[in-house]
């Protein structure tokens, strides 16, 4: 599989899931497990540009794939990506814990969207848990990512 | 003119990296770590009868498998954090249960292997064999005591406390009008999106111990693990690296995987790493909030309150370990911001087949606002008077302060509100909240509360200016999101005159600051925000001192500006205050960054020696705060609901809420720590229940079936403040992590009981619980 544009050998393990594979094999701890169960979104990377629940598949799933994480986004030293920029702005994160995959949920969305409706927004972000905001500051990290996207 | 960060809206400098996905949580870090995984009881109340690990021993890849019996420490008890001389029959649990489990979820072995994966098929071949004892797992069901969860514990009663203000039975027979109700709150989950963990590493060489801890309490983590492990304190280092959220029970010392993971790290030479699955979190992380309260109040024709009676049970779970602090706070906060001249409050804290109960933000103080407000709109309905004019004759005015409420607090002290304007909270919050919407069942629910915020003892800060003008600072008490490194450097920077983004804020980690207390109790702005006062101030002063003599200046003359020591106004007459930190030190030996200027042949001559009496090298000092007492937060919230009376979905039209902690440090900062509150207010109002079986399992151990809220269910909130500065510390701050949170659980419930016209006397609520409460009050 391919991860953030790197080809990497498959896993040993088949009953490795991707979330574990991505975190403590290639050292991406960007992805997060929040419940194993699918529920959280903390765990949500791009396959082949599509959200998806790392934690509800296994690593050999993504074979022939191209898995993009957090870390892909943006290189070290560059600036942020502007769905993370808006979320600095907009201080639509505190822990930091749901952060990459709400991050990673919009920037599927506005891949989707790029001029989403309040309705398609709110639906794009309604797969994430975050225990921390209360959704408000995220709502306006969306619609500054749309601006900043724009320039 | 100097740049004020104080109540600058300073975006996160913390953010940068948690959005690369640069964060280093617990569970980050490996370090070919082995990995762990507990056998829990299935029960919520048994004796173990035999315990065989033998084939999980066998596995290969397993390293090794725990039993108590295989521990040194495995008889002993796990402490008690706060005694307290009420709590006469207080119990904490062991590591691992060997004899009797007394909830489901209660560890029994601990299995170390190369991997989670291998941990969790050898849990499952440890062959436990139980014997099923009577379980008790509602507070009421506790109180009857017709089975008791310690056998030596009569009625499961674990403490009582009465404390009584005035003469209730007095006044009570002489009110106007009396009343008495009851009141039932059931148990929360915090659910922190980062479950817990634990990473230990023991070094033979230098005989120390590393610990990674998810924890809100890593001092005092280091100070159990070197008591348990005989070590010196220097020789454990305990650090809560970036966590994802805690709300409480984080606080919560020792959970076994914090005693067995160092254990297991020291016995087997190798790094270990336990990860809590959300499961398990459910079952074996601390809850909160079951309280059941009998309330009998008096009052007069104008409803204003002349006595109040409580009498309330507190589900303290299997185990007291975190003591008698909740129902205590509790107890001191059901009067809230009104005059109640007779108080009487009474409460047992029992017993039940459930995890522990700790704090879970508001701690106590929910179930107490719930109480009183509740109580005040029943007088309200009563007298057919309006809920706001009932509040207003009750509120404490403004110039009442300090108010003696005189029941005990947490810390110790009795409570005593240091500031506030209560009757302006009420007011803006229905200013804002505007005219009724049309429609029919629609409710406004109202809620005022107060809560005693920076309880003590103390925490401490370190300030250094470095040689190249950057400035670090470290507090001991760590950061679950609550912007800790983003305000600090904002008290840090407006004392040293520098840029906000040249301070750099480590907080929880032992090796930076070993001395603190812990993130809890709304605490952390008003002491470690004023310890990094105090510090930063000493070591300005320092800085005064030693660019005066190189200026030839009185240090009162001199300012810290824009990065440089000057006289008053005067920018050419200065000096960086990266040459103040070089002369700070002097050096035998010009190692770079500018020292040539502090070395014997450069430096300006001084008479004597180069350090004289008293002086320290380096521009750094350490400075302690320490609270007299709480200082008091208060806040008015205001809502229309709407109530679908079909389907019961509750609809959230508008929220407002109005504010006071104090001066603020960070208004984009307080606004999240308000947001994320109410929606944590929210979920525990009507969509969060834990569902506990009578045979005590929890039913509902998983997202799929514990609604927390997403942003679908939460609506936009408004947020306005009033400031009334507290006069027990320097920044005049009060607390802001939980109020948000606090008052909700009675706005929902007096919206909802004027939407639909039935009384809410019970938390939470969902649809299928306004179905029946409608149906048991219009019956046909």
């Amino acid at each position: 599989m391919r991860v953030n544009g790197v080809a990497h050998p498959a896993p040993g393990d088949p009953r490795r899931l991707l979330s574990d594979h991505l975190r403590h094999d290639l050292g991406l701890t960007g992805t997060h497990v929040g419940c194993e169960h699918g529920v959280c979104g903390c765990c949500t990377v791009l396959l082949d540009g599509a959200a998806v629940r790392s934690c509800l598949m296994l690593a050999v799933q993504a074979e022939g794939h191209e898995v993009t994480t957090v870390e892909g986004l943006t290189r070290d030293g560059a600036p942020l990506h502007p769905v993370q920029q808006a979320f600095h702005e907009c201080h639509a994160l505190q822990c930091g814990f749901c952060t990459p995959g709400f991050v990673m949920s919009v920037l599927s969305l506005l891949a989707q969207h790029p001029d989403p409706t309040a309705q398609e927004m709110e639906e794009g972000i309604a797969g994430n848990l975050c225990r921390c905001t209360g959704y408000a500051s995220i709502r306006r990290a969306v619609m500054r990512a749309v601006e900043l996207s724009r320039k | 003119m100097t740049t004020r960060w104080f109540g600058a809206p300073v975006q996160r400098v913390e953010d940068d990296r948690l959005l690369r996905g640069h964060g280093r949580y617990t569970d980050d870090i490996d370090d070919g770590a082995l990995e762990c995984c507990f056998v829990r009881s299935p029960y919520a109340h048994a004796r173990i009868t035999s315990i065989d690990v033998n084939a999980a021993r066998a596995m290969q890849g397993v390293v090794a498998v725990y039993t108590a019996a295989d521990l040194p420490f495995g008889g002993v008890d796990l402490p008690l954090l706060i005694p307290h001389p009420n709590l006469t029959h207080g119990r904490t649990q062991r590591c691992l249960a060997s004899d009797v489990v007394r909830y489901a979820g209660e560890a029994v072995a601990f299995v170390v292997a190369e991997s989670r994966y291998i941990a969790e098929d050898a849990a499952e071949l440890v062959q436990v064999e139980y014997e099923p004892l009577p379980v008790v797992i509602t507070p009421e069901d506790a109180a009857r005591a017709e089975h008791l969860v310690h056998d030596d514990v009569p009625g499961n009663v674990a403490a009582e406390l009465l404390q009584e203000v005035g003469d209730v039975a007095a006044a009570l027979a002489a009110a106007p009008h009396r009343k008495t109700l009851r009141f039932r709150y059931e148990r929360g989950a915090a659910n922190p999106l980062e479950a817990r963990a634990v990473w230990a590493r023991w070094s033979i060489a230098e005989h120390k111990l590393t610990v990674y801890d998810s924890t809100q309490s890593p001092t005092s983590i280091r100070g159990g693990l070197a008591v348990l492990f005989g070590l010196a304190e220097s020789n454990v280092e305990v650090i809560a690296p970036d966590i994802g959220g805690g709300f409480g029970p984080k606080i919560m010392l020792f959970y076994p995987d914090e005693v067995l993971v160092p254990y297991a790290a020291m016995q087997l030479g190798r790094p270990v790493k336990w990860t809590e699955d959300r499961q398990e979190h459910f079952t074996a992380v601390n809850q909160e909030r079951g309280q059941v309260h009998e309330v009998e109040v008096g009052f007069d024709d104008q409803g204003r309150v002349l006595a109040l009676s409580d009498d309330f049970i507190h589900d303290g779970g299997a185990y007291t370990p975190y003591g008698i602090i909740l129902p205590i706070i509790t107890a001191a906060q059901v009067p809230g911001p009104y005059r109640v001249p007779n108080y009487r409050v009474r409460f047992r804290d029992v017993y039940t087949n459930a995890i522990a109960t700790s704090p879970y933000r508001g701690a106590g103080r929910p179930h107490a606002c719930f109480v009183m407000e509740r109580t005040l709109d029943a007088i309200a309905t009563q007298l057919g008077l309006d809920r706001v004019e009932v509040r207003h004759r009750n509120l404490i005015q403004r110039d009442e302060f300090p108010y003696t409420v005189g029941v005990v607090w947490q810390d110790g002290n009795t409570v005593v509100y240091d500031s506030g304007d209560y009757p302006e909270l009420l007011d803006r919050a229905l200013k804002r909240l505007g005219p009724r919407p049309e429609g029919d069942h629609v409710g406004r629910g109202l809620a005022i509360y107060v809560e005693g915020t920076g309880v003590g003892p103390y925490e401490g800060a370190h300030v250094q200016v470095l040689v190249s003008g950057k400035v670090i600072a470290a507090t001991g008490i760590p950061n679950q999101g609550q912007g800790h490194a983003t305000v600090w450097a904002q008290v840090v920077a407006d004392e040293l005159g520098v840029d906000v983004k040249d301070v750099e804020v480590t907080s929880g980690d032992t090796r930076r600051f070993p001395w603190g207390v812990g993130t809890f109790a709304s605490r952390g702005a008003v002491t470690a925000g004023n310890a990094m006062y105090v510090a930063a101030r000493m070591v300005a002063t320092k800085a005064k001192q030693i660019a005066a003599e190189h200026l030839e200046a009185n240090p009162d003359d001199l300012e810290l500006v824009g990065g440089q020591v000057r006289v008053k106004g005067m920018p050419d007459r200065g000096i960086p205050l990266a040459a103040v930190a070089v002369l700070s030190n002097p050096v035998r030996y010009a190692f770079g960054g500018g020292t040539e200027a502090a070395t014997q042949f450069a430096a300006r001559p001084r008479p004597g020696p180069p350090l004289q009496d008293g002086e320290q090298p380096g521009l750094e000092a350490t400075g302690y705060y320490s609270p007299p007492g709480s200082t008091w937060a208060a806040g008015c919230h205001a809502a229309y609901v709407r109530v679908d009376p079909k389907t019961f979905r509750l609809e959230i039209l508008k929220y407002v809420v109005v504010h006071d902690c104090g001066r603020v440090i960070n208004p984009l900062v307080l606004q999240g720590q308000i947001e994320g509150g109410v929606a944590q207010g929210i979920g525990g109002a009507f969509y969060e229940r834990l569902a506990y079986d009578a045979d005590g399992q929890l039913r509902n151990a998983s997202f799929m079936e514990f609604l927390m809220p997403y942003a679908t269910e939460i609506p936009a909130i408004e947020i306005d403040h009033i400031e009334t500065p507290s006069p027990l510390n320097p920044l005049g701050v009060k607390g802001a992590g939980e109020a948000g949170v606090i008052p909700v659980g009675a706005v929902i419930a007096s919206a909802i009981d004027e939407a639909l016209g039935i009384p809410i006397t019970e938390m939470p609520l969902s649809p299928l619980k306004l179905y029946e409460l409608s149906r048991r009050n219009n019956p046909g």
